[in-house]
């Protein structure tokens, strides 16, 4: 398997998600991206839309709404104004 | 002298006083609880956006800079920002926020600038009021919302967008521990940041931006202004309960030594009142 990225998800009030996963793709304000482990630095606002976590098989989402998404080589973090876990 | 019905009133009346402020002080605690959850859980927002501002104002160059990072180049028109809680009986806690903001008011007025005061809270409103420098009042509500904070925030920028203020400082209590609140002054515009925090190491790769540097800058900062009031305002919930359980507590304590004071006291009046009216029936007695 290959290396996993750290990925956190913090919203004002508070942190959703942080942790070790495989992917996570993102709708960055010039259009969707994915991140692996790995991914050059990188930073960009985001559009409403969803953040899917990868992770072993399995694909967890959040909406998101107003927000930034930064990469760096710790892996990425993404500060939402809102959001939450999509059901 | 007091009689003993007089008295015993007054015991009555100080042992209710002792149960509401017993009861307080119960709530207080168990929404300390709940507000300290609050202020720890938005603390990672807080910390990755005043990581992130720093990396992008590192690699920001002069010119080009938005202005709530540089400011306006002058220092002349002073906002002050005072955040407190809405009710009160938490000891000195309010006030000894309003006195941070105040010794920083009259710092200013004697340096010959320009001040203007924006209140968040009741308490800040009522104790600033006859500096008669308002733009502005908030209520803090209940619990803190990012809703308050957003309104707070707009404010602050419609003034500053108007070129009506140059500075701005927010005043509000740092929540230490239960025991220690700190007033703290925080310089919102143009906005601080933390030199102390380590550029991230991005071996030897150069950082992208989406759709560029300024735009992000530009998009984050108005953000960060709202972060940091309404991590203010929880720092203050917190530290409101806090302050308010230990003055509560100790109200709680001197209606328990009162009580036990005023009660010896009616004791031994009610003994020597009794000692009088025998000392009067057996002399009666005597002189028969």
């Amino acid at each position: 398997m290959a290396d996993k990225l750290h990925f956190s998800l913090v919203s004002p009030e508070r942190e959703l998600f942080s942790g070790l996963v495989d992917q996570v793709d993102a709708p960055g304000s010039e259009g969707d991206f994915g991140v692996l482990a790995g991914h050059a630095p990188f930073m960009t606002a985001l559009q409403e839309g969803p953040v899917r976590v990868h992770n072993n098989g399995q694909i967890t989402t959040f909406d998101v709404r107003g927000g930034f998404a930064d990469v760096t080589p710790d892996g990425l973090t993404v500060l939402a104004e809102h959001a939450v876990e999509a059901v | 002298m007091a009689s003993l019905k007089e008295m015993r009133n007054r015991i009555a009346s100080v042992k209710a006083t002792q149960k509401i402020t017993k009861a307080l002080q119960m709530v207080a605690a168990a929404k300390l609880r709940r507000s300290q959850d609050a202020a720890q859980n938005a603390r990672p927002y807080a910390e990755r956006m005043a990581a992130v501002i720093a990396n992008l104002a590192a690699g920001i160059s002069g010119d080009g800079a938005p202005k709530l990072l540089v400011g306006t180049g002058s220092d002349q028109r002073h906002l002050i920002v005072v955040a407190t809680s809405d009710r009160g009986l938490a000891g000195g806690f309010n006030s000894s926020i309003v006195r941070a903001a105040r010794e920083r008011i009259s710092r200013l007025l004697n340096e010959g600038k320009d001040v203007r005061i924006l209140t968040v809270g009741r308490k800040a409103r009522d104790q600033l009021k006859r500096l008669d420098r308002s733009v502005g009042a908030f209520e803090a509500g209940g619990n803190p919302s990012l809703v308050v904070a957003e309104e707070v925030a707009g404010k602050v920028r419609e003034l500053f967008e108007a070129g009506d203020v140059d500075v701005v400082t927010l005043f509000f209590s740092k929540f230490k521990s239960v025991v220690t609140q700190t007033p703290t002054g925080v310089q919102l515009i143009p906005a601080q940041v933390e030199a102390a925090s380590q550029p991230i190491d991005l071996k030897g790769a150069v950082y992208e931006y989406e759709p560029d540097e300024e735009t992000i800058l530009e998009a984050l900062l108005p953000r960060n202004i709202t972060t940091q009031i309404f991590s203010a305002m929880l720092e203050n919930q917190a530290g409101f309960y806090a302050a308010q359980m230990t003055a509560m507590d100790n109200a709680t304590r001197n209606a328990g030594d009162m009580i036990s004071s005023l009660t010896l006291q009616f004791n031994r009046s009610r003994q020597a009142q009794i000692t009088k009216e025998l000392i009067e029936i057996i002399s009666g007695a005597e002189a028969l």
